[in-house]
This record gives structure tokens, C-alpha cells and sequence, in this order.
């Protein structure tokens, strides 16, 4: 892996003083990673890709690992920044609706003549803007952050239904939408793909190698404590949530040349799927662990089944079974481990003199 | 407390600004408008001339993909798809997603390609959506023929349409001036805003009813999603905006019955009129109570059962989908391709407490 996770892993009981500190010799440190929660999830996705590959007919295909990809584009590259959000103790509920807001904006400026490349840069503004709202309630009047996303993603939605009605517009250039789903070469993987690997890195090296990425577990651990020790909680926290909604803008273009349709309802929904996929890989809630590569193997997980169950034609209705019971044991999972391991660290200290 | 307007914020906000000044005069001189014509390229070259003898191949996969999955109607023409496929021993997959919304379909249409599905029968929700999971499906040997409400003619083969839009758009208007006199406030109550077939009729009614009965006017059309309880809420909005309302009239099976059930069940029953699409089985209740008088539809089993027959005849090379062609569609006879790729079922069929009880589906 490129992006050394040396994050802390999931919850440990202290260690009393005087003892020996609990982290294992250097040799086994890497073993160790395994059993963390980005371990088991990026376990869990290789297994069942190989199980897919070799059970599923057309699942491994040049094509098909196409369209995975692309289904699974826009949930990871709003999960980039709603995991520095999560992490951090904060919540962004109105992403989706900032994808339908820039959508249904980016379909209202096309349709009055506007360039495209004049287009885009506003829209990422606009995205700014929305999260910039989000950020402000949140950090300066000191709300929930739960509370105010929900609001900003009923009043943003409703924004975009004022913006574009009940219509669609759909006659953007052949030469964007096509580029927004061809591949690289023959390899059938997505053009989009590069750039957005490039944004997971930049985000995987902001979030575990760099001081800032440390703050926000600090942050998402101990508000308070992180604040008395210098850290701008509330500046970072808003800065987030801007950042936040510019990628949710970028989401949203891209997901309008995608589909080729921008229209007020685009994207409904999306907000849970990319919070099950940074669940699912292994992100607390709570904020204060979890690292960027299980939220990209939760995405991947996440696509790949759903992708894998339509091969063999599983109704919709018991995919959504399925992603839910996931979920489920995806934040379960967790607690029951920490309550093992604290169970059984007693017996192993307590033969030690 | 940070402030945000220390020195280093301002300046960082000045740069913004100044990119921002720069990235918008490079725009604006110059850039890509709408309008500008990019040349789309043609269409798949009809290289395979029609054969009119050839025979149907056992074992055609064909999907039916219909707006979202649980819909009666779309249950309906399933069955007969599923009636046509059998005939031509060909194997059906129904599939679909849970909500009516554009982009969904893609993914399923996705995965058809990919199993190498030989016929894909699907009703849009958009017509623009889905065309460029169409056009790869078609890139990968796959006919695509839409029913019920079309896409881009360019990116189907050919296109299943139960009646003639002015047939369906003035029978309903006719209904419903014939139930209320011909004058007084008319609603619409829709599916999807986007639905290609809806505004298709919504326009021709609007143009009908101005120029055939010029005292009916239609003050609002709403939107039910093809969803019982937002459509029984749409209703309820209706009555309570317009209480001078005469009658709705809802060109959609899920619209019109949840409009049945709430008249029915309100003190507007038998005042204000109900007519529009429906299914006999599901408006059986409500007309013999009265608070329906008279609705239309076409045979849905029937529109499926063409539709399967159109694309496997397709899929054998009988047909390329250019105007004047003909097809045999087993017992319902032989059909002829109109313009734009269209083949029409034939004419609506009225519904009312004589004849009810003469069908079931």
C-alpha cells in the first residue's frame, strides 16, 4: 500500500503504568494492521472479488470492471472529504443535495448559453458556497452539525427543484459526456479513474502524514482537548465543510456529463450510500479513527456486490437487505471486538510479575 | 477565537478573487455553447437489409426493463412479454430498479450488456438518461426496443407505442368533458416529470382541450411519481388549492388510483370527475361505487407481448426498423414501422360500468 496507516487502530484499553507499553515488536506491527478495521474490510473486498471473479460469469471482464467503476466514482470521491468531516466528530448530510443543486445549476447556466468552462468553475464555487453555509452554522453559531446538514439537504434540494422545475436538460456536447465514460485505452478502466486516484492520494497523504491529518483525530477525539492544545478547531472544521462541498460539486458535473441529464432530482439518495461506505470501512461515528483505506475498500465493497448480485439477477429489494445487514455488522463488528480484547487482556498481563 | 478575517484569510480571499477574474475572461472569450452543432455521428448504418423470411433463433435472452419493478402495469405487460417469449422459446429476465428515477435504470442496463442480453425491451424514465448505456448495449450486438415511453429515437431500434399520443391525449380530454359538461377547472394529476410519455399527452390534452372545449381550463398539473401515497397527496393538495375544481384527470394507472381512493373515501366523491388511465382491476371498486364514471387504457399485456414479438424479430434479421417494414407479431397479426422507428398498438379502449367486468387485468 502507498499510504502507511499509522493511525491509532480501534479503541484499546490503557495500559496501567509501569507495565510494558502494549504495541508488539516492529516485525509483527504490519500483522498487527490486519486485524484493524481497514485491514479486515481491504480482507474482506479481495475475498470477495476472488470468489466473484471465479463464481460469476462476466463479473471479471475488462468491461464490466468498467462499470463497476463508474457506478462507484461520485461514493468515492465524496467520501474523500466526508471522511476528514466524520473523522473529525462532524457530519455532512446535504452532500447529495449539493449534487442535485449543482446539477440542476449546471443545467440552468447550459441551457442560457453559458460556455461549459465557464460552467464548471462556477459550479465548484457554488459547491464552495453550500458548504461554506454548512460550515458556518456549524462552527460559528455552534450547531449540531447532524441538525444543520439535514436542514441544508432538504432547503438545497429545494433550491434545485426552484432552479430547474421538474425539467431536464440534456443536450450537452457529445464530446464531454463520452469523455466522461470512456476508458483508459483498452484496459476498460474509466479515464475519470486517474484523476480521482491522484485526489484519494492527496487526501490518504493530508490525512495520515501530515499534522493536520493528526488534528482532526484529535479533534474527533476530544474537541476540548484539541482546542487547549492549540489546534483552530473551528477554522479547520469550516474549511472542511467547504471543502466538502466543492468536491460535492465536482461530484455533481460529473455526475451530470455522466448521465448526460442534469435535472433537480439527480443524485437523490447518494448521502447514504457514501456514509455506509465509509461505515463499512471501519470509520466510528463518533469520529476519532479510522483511515482512508477502508473507506475506499467499503466503496469498492459496496459496488462490487451490488454489481455482482444484478449479474445474477437478485431483485433491487434484496440488495438493500443485503448493504443493510452490512452495515449492521460493519458497526457492530467493532464494539463486540473491542469488548473481546477487553475481556481478554486482564488474563494475559496477569502473568506477568 | 480564530477570527476569519485575519490578515492571511483576506489575502487568501484576494487571490481567489483574482484567479477567479482570470479563469472567467479566459472563458468568456470563448468556450463551448449549446447550440453549437458538434456533428452527431450517424446513426448504426442500417448495413443488414431486412429478411423478411428469416426465423426466429431459440434461445433469445431477452430483458424487460420497465420504469421501476412492483408497478401493475408494468406487471401486466411483463406477463404478456412473458406470453410472446415462450411462443418464440426465448428466455425471459425481468428486471429492474425499486425507484422511477433516470439514473437508476443505467446500472441495470449496464448489467444486461454485460450478460449479453439479445433483446432489451425497457420504458424510460428519461428520455436522455439511458441513451449512452443503450448505445453500448447496442455496440454489444443487443436490439433495443423501448415501449410505453420512448427515449432519443437514435439510441433504440424501434419503439412500441400503445396508441397514437393524440388518440390517448383526446379520448381522456373527451372523457372528461363529456363527465362535467365541457366547462369549468381541470387538473392533471401526472407520474414522473420527466416522463417522456406524459408530456407528450399533457401537451397534446392542453392543445386539445384549448382548441375542443375552450370553457374547460387545466389550472395545474402535479406530479404523483408514479407513487401511491405522494399521487393520494397530490390529490388532496389538488382539491384544497382549487376548491372550485371540476375533475383530474390522471393519464397514469398509479395517479388514478390513488385519486380513486382518496374521492372515494372524501366529501368530493361523485362532485368532482375522475378519468384518465387505468387498470379494470384496480378501478373496479371505484366505478361501481361511483366515483369513477368512465376511464381508458390499452391492453398492457398486449404492448408487451408486441414488444417482445418487435425485438425478436430483430434479433432473427426480419426487420432493420426503417419505415414501411413489416412484422408478424403472432396472434395479434401483423404490424407495420411507422415514422421514427414507431410501431402503434392500436386504438384505447373506454372503460365503464357495462363492459368492467368483461376484463381482467
Amino acid at each position: 500500500m502507498a499510504v502507511e496507516s499509522a493511525h491509532p487502530s480501534a479503541p484499546a484499553p490503557a495500559t496501567p503504568a509501569g507495565q510494558a507499553p502494549a504495541q508488539r515488536p516492529a516485525p509483527s506491527s504490519r500483522l498487527r494492521l490486519l486485524g484493524t478495521g481497514d485491514g479486515v474490510i481491504t480482507l474482506v473486498l479481495v475475498a470477495f472479488l476472488l470468489v466473484a471473479a471465479l463464481s460469476i460469469d462476466g463479473f471479471a471482464s475488462t468491461r464490466n470492471t468498467g462499470f463497476l467503476l463508474l457506478d462507484v466514482v461520485v461514493i468515492i470521491l465524496i467520501a474523500l472529504p466526508l471522511t476528514l468531516v466524520i473523522i473529525t466528530g462532524e457530519i455532512d448530510l446535504s452532500v447529495a443535495s449539493t449534487v442535485g443543486l449543482t446539477s440542476a445549476v449546471m443545467g440552468q447556466l447550459w441551457f442560457s448559453g453559458l460556455p461549459l468552462e465557464l460552467i464548471i468553475p462556477l459550479c465548484l464555487l457554488l459547491g464552495g458556497v453550500l458548504g461554506a453555509l454548512n460550515g458556518f452554522l456549524v462552527t460559528r453559531l455552534g450547531l449540531p452539525s447532524l441538525a444543520v446538514t439535514i436542514g441544508t439537504l432538504a432547503l438545497y434540494r429545494g433550491l434545485a427543484f426552484v432552479v430547474l422545475g421538474d425539467r431536464a436538460v440534456a443536450d450537452f456536447p457529445r464530446s464531454w459526456t463520452t469523455w466522461a465514460l470512456s476508458s483508459v485505452g483498452s484496459t476498460g478502466i474509466p479515464v475519470v479513474v486517474v484523476p480521482l486516484l491522484v485526489l484519494v492520494v492527496i487526501t490518504g497523504v493530508v490525512l495520515h502524514a501530515t499534522p493536520i491529518g493528526r488534528s482532526l483525530y484529535a479533534m474527533g477525539n476530544s474537541e476540548d482537548a484539541a482546542r487547549f492544545s492549540g489546534i483552530g478547531v473551528a477554522r479547520t472544521k469550516f474549511w472542511l465543510f467547504v471543502v466538502t462541498g466543492a468536491v460535492a460539486a465536482l461530484g455533481g458535473i460529473y455526475w451530470t456529463l455522466r448521465y448526460g441529464s442534469a435535472r433537480a432530482d439527480n443524485a437523490q439518495g447518494l448521502e447514504l450510500q457514501v456514509i455506509a461506505a465509509i461505515l463499512l470501512g471501519g470509520v466510528s461515528i463518533f469520529g476519532g479513527s479510522g483511515g482512508l483505506v477502508g473507506v475506499i475498500a467499503g466503496a469498492l465493497l459496496l459496488g462490487s456486490l451490488r454489481n455482482a448480485l444484478q449479474l445474477v439477477n437478485v431483485p433491487a429489494d434484496v440488495l438493500n437487505i443485503v448493504t443493510g445487514v452490512l452495515l449492521i455488522i460493519a458497526v457492530v463488528t467493532p464494539q463486540v471486538a473491542a469488548a473481546v480484547r477487553g475481556r481478554r487482556r486482564p488474563r494475559a498481563h496477569a502473568a506477568t510479575p | 477565537m480564530t477570527s476569519f478575517l485575519t490578515s492571511r484569510r483576506l489575502r487568501g480571499g484576494l487571490t481567489g478573487v483574482a484567479v477567479a477574474a482570470m479563469v472567467l475572461t479566459t472563458a468568456a472569450c470563448g468556450g463551448t455553447t449549446r447550440g453549437e452543432d458538434e456533428g452527431s455521428d450517424s446513426g448504426a448504418d442500417a448495413s443488414a437489409s431486412a429478411n423478411p423470411d428469416a426465423e426466429i433463433p431459440a434461445d433469445l435472452a431477452v430483458a424487460f426493463l420497465p420504469k421501476q419493478v412492483n408497478n401493475p402495469y408494468f406487471d401486466i405487460a411483463a406477463q404478456g412479454a412473458e406470453t410472446a417469449v415462450g411462443e418464440y422459446e426465448g428466455e425471459l429476465n425481468v428486471t429492474g430498479p425499486s425507484e422511477a428515477s433516470a439514473s437508476s435504470q443505467v446500472s441495470y442496463i449496464n448489467t444486461l450488456t454485460q450478460q449479453g442480453a439479445d433483446v432489451i425491451l425497457t420504458s424510460a424514465n428519461d428520455p436522455n438518461a439511458i441513451c449512452s448505456a443503450l448505445d453500448q448495449a447496442r455496440a454489444a450486438d443487443a436490439k433495443v426496443v423501448t415501449f410505453d415511453s420512448d427515449t432519443d429515437p437514435e439510441c433504440r431500434d424501434l419503439f412500441i407505442s400503445q396508441a397514437t399520443s393524440e388518440g390517448i391525449g383526446q379520448t381522456q380530454v373527451d372523457l372528461m368533458a363529456e363527465q362535467i359538461g365541457g366547462s369549468g377547472q381541470v387538473a392533471i394529476l401526472s407520474a414522473t416529470a420527466n416522463a417522456t410519455n406524459q408530456n407528450a399527452w399533457i401537451q397534446l390534452m392542453e392543445e386539445y382541450a384549448a382548441s375542443e372545449y375552450p370553457d374547460m381550463e387545466i389550472v395545474a398539473t402535479v406530479y404523483g411519481d408514479d407513487e401511491d401515497e405522494k399521487s393520494f397527496q397530490e390529490t388532496q393538495g389538488l382539491l384544497q388549492t382549487y376548491p372550485e375544481l371540476k375533475g383530474i384527470i390522471s393519464p397514469t394507472t398509479v395517479g388514478i388510483a390513488a385519486a380513486a381512493r382518496y374521492l372515494s373515501g372524501s366529501e368530493y366523491k361523485g362532485k368532482v370527475a375522475l378519468t384518465g388511465l387505468g387498470t379494470p382491476n384496480q378501478m373496479r371498486e371505484f366505478v361501481k361505487d361511483g366515483t369513477v364514471t368512465a376511464f381508458a387504457l390499452w391492453n398492457p399485456e398486449e404492448l408487451g407481448y408486441l414488444a417482445a414479438y418487435a425485438g425478436a424479430a430483430l434479433a432473427a434479421g426480419q426487420i432493420t426498423g426503417e419505415e414501411g417494414e413489416t412484422f408478424e407479431a403472432g396472434e395479434l397479426g401483423e404490424y407495420t414501422i411507422e415514422a421514427d422507428g414507431t410501431v402503434v398498438l392500436g386504438e384505447p379502449t373506454e372503460f365503464n360500468a357495462d363492459n368492467i367486468d368483461d376484463f381482467d387485468f
